[in-house]
């Protein structure tokens, strides 16, 4: 298991940040994909910007990009009136054989 | 570089039917046998295998039962668009001078692995393509105002013309009513948007023009290929309005074959949703963007039968590996003038348009009479 599913388990968000180009590496990997050294994990910010979003059943899905690059796919809770480019908080995350993203307002 | 022509292809029905993957190749197969008197199968110099199944040695599993002991045999395997890389393959050994025939052959079935990409850590727990194509239409829907109503019109559009190809797996019409009332699946999207996963499979037979006049008197040319790769995970296209690969591999294929986009008389597009069939009409310069809603209605207003003329993936089915030469296929049948009920009159070039997972790769095909 990778660095990122591990701490992902652990409800952290962390991706590779390359010790020597500075570059964030996404998707995961343990090599940069720029320069191909080694990376050093670290955690991501718990601030995202809303992409784009769609419900199902009601519930809201969403893509949000954290740090002006990294997109994940996530569940949206308790925000009513959702709109492109808002401020998102990462409220939860895990692993249960997919990686899951929950956003929210934050405080 | 060889000039590189299509002689035949041949496609089995496409059911849910349980038949194994090697039955499925080599019944496609022997339709190219049938169609081609002067072809025996020590003419063969490669046979390429396009799947997602996990079968292995299939390239050389599918010669053995055909008959055939090819210089070069493998699969290829790129999710959706698997086919039309497959052909892309073939042309290469051929206009390298590696090979003169090579046959190509696509089957998956119903329970594919590659309807999936398990792998994309970015989808989240929305892993399954259902989420990304939700996604590229609420931009669309935002940006240029395209409505359900009009996403309902490709269906509506697709099955109509599905009823004119005999292995299509659907055999019904669908009204845009019905389409519009059918089960939703997500906010923006209903079972009767989507493609159709199934059992299937599709052959088409390459030839140098060094020896092709030897297997048909109507060869189809190839001559535009663009090919991109953006990424693997979905969330590297950054604009969902728009398909990036798309754009980039249909510059290609222009550029390479000196035509454009209004030279097209006939185009196979990849609609595994309906709202992917909006925004490859825009990328593909069919249509100005924004207006691929207005456009599919005109077309089933008109019946114009111009895009997705064998009824696309919603119509007639979506064998992974066997879709893109299903649809090559197709535009060849219409440049020959032997597509039948569902010929367009007098189609001197055509597209095809065949991507794989939301658009994070395509391919684009020019083929000429
Ligand atoms: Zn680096």
């Amino acid at each position: 298991m990778n660095k990122f599913e591990q701490e992902l388990r652990n409800g952290n968000f962390v991706c590779g940040e390359c010790s020597k180009c500075n570059k964030l590496v996404w998707p995961p990997s343990d090599l940069c994909n720029n320069c191909f050294n080694n990376v050093k994990w670290r955690p991501i910010s718990k601030i995202a910007k809303l992409v784009e979003f769609s419900s199902k059943n009601d519930e809201y899905f969403c893509i949000a990009e954290f740090e002006n690059q990294i997109r994940v796919m996530g569940k949206v809770e308790n925000i009513l009136n959702l709109h492109v480019g808002q401020t998102l908080t990462l409220v939860k995350c895990g692993f249960d054989g997919k990686e899951i993203f929950v956003f929210g307002l934050g405080d | 570089m060889k000039k590189v022509g299509i002689v035949t292809g041949g496609t089995t029905k496409f059911t849910k039917t349980d038949i194994s993957i090697e039955s499925l190749l080599v019944s496609a197969i022997k339709q190219i046998f049938d169609n081609s008197s002067n072809l025996s199968q020590k003419d063969v110099d490669v046979v390429l295998t396009s799947t997602n199944a996990n079968n292995k040695y299939l390239a050389n599993i599918t010669s053995e039962l055909s008959g055939m002991a090819p210089k070069i045999a493998h699969s290829v395997e790129s999710l959706c668009n698997s086919g039309t890389n497959c052909i892309v393959s073939a042309y290469a050994y051929i206009s390298s001078g590696l090979a003169d025939v090579a046959l190509v052959a696509g089957a998956e079935k119903t329970d594919s692995p590659g309807l999936v990409l398990d792998w994309d850590k970015s989808r989240g727990q929305y892993k399954h393509p259902i989420y990304w194509s939700s996604m590229f239409t609420s931009a669309h829907k935002r940006k240029f105002g395209t409505t359900l109503e009009d996403l309902a019109y490709v269906g509506a559009n697709n099955h109509r013309n599905a009823l004119d190809t005999p292995y299509a797996y659907f055999e019904k019409p669908f009204s845009v009513e019905e389409i519009m009332e059918s089960k939703p699946l997500t906010e923006n999207l209903r079972l009767l948007d989507c493609s159709m996963p199934c059992n299937g499979s599709a052959a088409i037979l390459l030839a140098s023009e060094n020896v092709i006049k030897n297997f048909c008197e109507q060869p189809i040319w190839m001559t535009g290929i663009g090919q991109k790769a953006i990424s693997a995970s979905f969330t590297k296209n950054d604009d969902l309005t728009s398909m990036k690969s798309t754009i980039l591999s249909a510059s290609d294929a222009y550029k390479m074959s000196k035509k454009a986009a209004e030279d097209i008389d006939a185009a196979e597009l990849h609609d595994a949703f309906s709202i992917c069939e909006i925004i490859e009409l825009e990328d593909l310069g069919l249509v100005p963007k924004g207006e691929g809603g207005s456009y599919v209605r005109r077309l089933y207003d008109t019946k114009d039968r111009k895009i997705n003329p064998r009824g696309g993936l919603i119509g007639t089915g979506h064998p992974l590996g066997a879709t893109g030469i299903a649809q090559t296929i197709e535009i060849c049948q219409q440049l020959q003038g032997k597509a039948g009920k569902r010929q367009i009159d007098g189609a001197k070039t055509g597209l095809i348009h065949n991507m794989s997972a939301a658009a994070t790769s395509s391919t684009v095909l020019i083929l000429e009479s």
